[in-house]
């Protein structure tokens, strides 16, 4: 196998900030990676580097076995990216917007023809191909700059956060999209906030937080870190919360966190049905009442928790700010 | 074994020639000429904008100055005619701006392109918007009694130099858009230098009616020469010295802010 992305203690700074702290990660050809974290991990800014945007300060970093600094221009002729911003013009129609990338791509002009009619189809907008983006709605404007990152038919794919802002349903048609690709032999790097995102696209995942690699490996193993079972309770009244917090407590050795929205609390824990069973009676004999007790494995969201002591996406908000500082600098 | 083969990307890319150059730039200034045509409203303030000025000048402001050897109006229109230039040339800031901020600029610097195609094709299309609205104020400036007294070529080639002038200078814009970054800070920022090379030159009056601190710049400031040697061409008379001067202003503008402007733009974020 080799490796399509090789990165090699890559680091970058801005002023005095760290964007990215002795990053080192690859990706196998036909694989998909997920660069996870929250806003102002360094996503944006590791993109940035290996799509020859912006130089490291040091380190090296390869893509499609070509040099990011010295091999510049070649890397872009083997590359697609699509942004967090759907970065089509919209003054244009679908179809000007695709053929004009396909020119740049230095295509012939049938050739970047024939392929904006076929991504345009693929991405069901060949009845909207001749209509100025202006038009279209947020899904359709995302789903054309997936196609235009497509044109060029590049062996490696990188999606900031494609799919960050848009409903559920459009979410799921892009994510099926980006599994057709990759049954066709791409290899893609995507940043996601989501876990769920990350889960479902990624075979393998880094966790970046403030710039370093806080933990990489699989879904699975990054579970099997965590170790063991999550406890949930959750109480009726929120002034039980502190106290069911400190009920529960000593069954494990991490501090319980504390969800005051939800009136929640969640334990990571090693035993199983044993565990349960002693807060249920702890709870139960203190007369904290419970609207719901229970075990589960844990997900990414406690095994991003538990690695870097925040959580990975803040409450899950599904809009973002037009510019979150990392996209910025 | 063979998928991953046929997987593999091919690792050169392919040499970008003169001629790939030239059709990334052909591709980039049909893009920014088809947003000119569908924003409409656009080209048309740009034609308003120096109207204003050449109807306030022949007819409000216009009969209290006195030139001497010249009527008003054949003094102040080959002004007004760079004005035009300057005002249509502002908004490859704004555009700039908009497509730094927008990611625009991110996806075309990630292509495979010639780099300074993107910049080339603003400042080209740009500079076909400014000759609409250049070609639309000869006809009014020749409505409201303007006339050119030379041959035909001189008032061509007077006529290019209005048209170079203002290419050149597209790029002191292209530099503002790509260093301030904003849509709003770039199109006050754009107006700066027209202002002070319009008004502080000798296009509406003559630089010796100016305070004593005032001539030696607005006398030989970018603009005044370029108006000078375009009312010679105009009217017959010798042109020769400030021609080449005006030339050499056009090179020199062009030269330095075409490498500010790259330089602005190989590092561009939003």
């Amino acid at each position: 196998m080799n490796a399509a992305v090789e990165v090699e203690g890559v680091t970058k700074r801005f002023g005095g900030t760290l964007a990215l702290n002795d990053v080192s990660f690859s990706v196998q050809q036909g694989d998909v990676l997920a660069l996870l974290g929250p806003n102002g991990a360094g996503k944006t800014t590791l993109i940035r580097v290996l799509t020859t945007l912006l130089k490291a300060d040091s380190g090296r970093a390869r893509v499609a076995g070509l040099d990011v600094q010295k091999d510049a221009r070649a890397i872009r002729s083997v590359i697609g990216l699509a942004g967090q911003y759907a970065t089509v013009d919209e003054l244009l129609t679908g179809r000007e917007n695709l053929e004009l990338i396909g020119l740049l791509y230095h295509l012939d002009k049938a050739v970047y023809r024939d392929r904006a009619q076929d991504a345009l189809e693929r991405m069901s907008l060949t009845g909207a191909g001749d209509n100025q983006v202006k038009t279209y709605s947020g899904g359709m404007r995302r789903r054309l700059d997936l196609a235009a990152s497509l044109i060029g038919r590049p062996p490696v794919l990188f999606l900031d956060e494609p799919t960050t802002g848009l409903d559920p349903r459009t979410r799921n048609d892009l994510w099926q999209f980006i599994e057709e690709l990759v049954a066709e032999g791409t290899t893609v790097l995507l940043t996601t906030q989501y876990m769920e995102e990350a889960e479902h696209l990624a075979q393998a995942i880094v966790v970046l937080d403030a710039g370093r690699i806080a933990a990489q490996g699989t879904a699975d193993e990054l579970k099997d870190q965590l170790g063991g079972n999550v406890l949930e309770v959750q109480v009726t009244k929120r002034a039980d919360l502190e106290k069911a917090a400190s009920l529960i407590a000593g069954l494990a050795s991490a501090p319980p966190r504390l969800d005051a929205g939800l009136n929640r609390v969640t334990l990571p824990v090693k035993g199983g049905a044993r565990v349960l069973i002693a807060a249920g009676r702890a709870l139960d004999d203190a007369g904290v009442e419970l609207e719901d007790l229970g075990i589960r494995r844990p997900s990414l969201d406690d095994v991003f928790l538990s690695i870097t002591g925040h959580p990975a996406a803040p409450g899950g908000d599904a809009g973002q700010p037009p510019h979150s500082p990392e996209a910025g600098r | 074994m063979t998928d991953m083969a046929i997987r593999q990307p091919a690792v050169q890319a392919v040499p970008l020639t003169l001629r790939l150059a030239v059709r990334d730039i052909g591709g980039i200034t049909r893009r920014n000429l088809l947003r000119i045509i569908r924003t409409p409203q656009l080209l048309f303030m740009s034609i308003v904008q120096p109207t204003i000025i050449l109807l306030l000048f022949r007819y409000v402001l216009g009969g209290a100055i006195r030139v001497p050897g010249l009527d008003y109006v054949n003094y102040v229109v080959p002004g007004i005619f760079l004005e035009a230039v300057l005002i249509g040339g502002m908004t490859t800031a704004l555009a700039l701006a908009q497509d730094l901020q927008a990611g625009i600029v991110d996806r075309f610097r990630s292509l495979p392109m010639a780099r300074p195609a993107f910049l080339a094709g603003r400042t080209l299309a740009d500079v076909c918007r400014s000759v609409v609205a250049l070609a639309f104020i000869i006809g009014l400036g020749l409505g409201v009694g303007f006339r050119f007294h030379d041959n035909a070529w001189a008032c061509l080639a007077g006529v290019a130099l209005i048209i170079a002038f203002g290419y050149a200078f597209s790029w002191v814009y292209a530099a503002i858009g790509l260093a301030v970054k904003d849509p709003q800070t770039a199109q006050m920022a754009a107006i700066l230098p027209m202002f002070i090379l319009f008004f502080a030159s000798s296009a509406l009056v003559p630089v010796s009616t100016m305070p004593g601190w005032l001539q030696p710049f607005a006398q030989n400031q970018p603009a005044t020469v370029t108006i000078n040697a375009v009312r010679a061409l105009f009217e017959g008379g010798p042109a020769f010295h400030d021609l080449w001067q005006a030339a050499l202003w056009c090179a020199g503008i062009f030269a330095v802010f075409l490498a500010i402007s790259m330089n602005l733009y190989r590092k561009a974020t939003a």
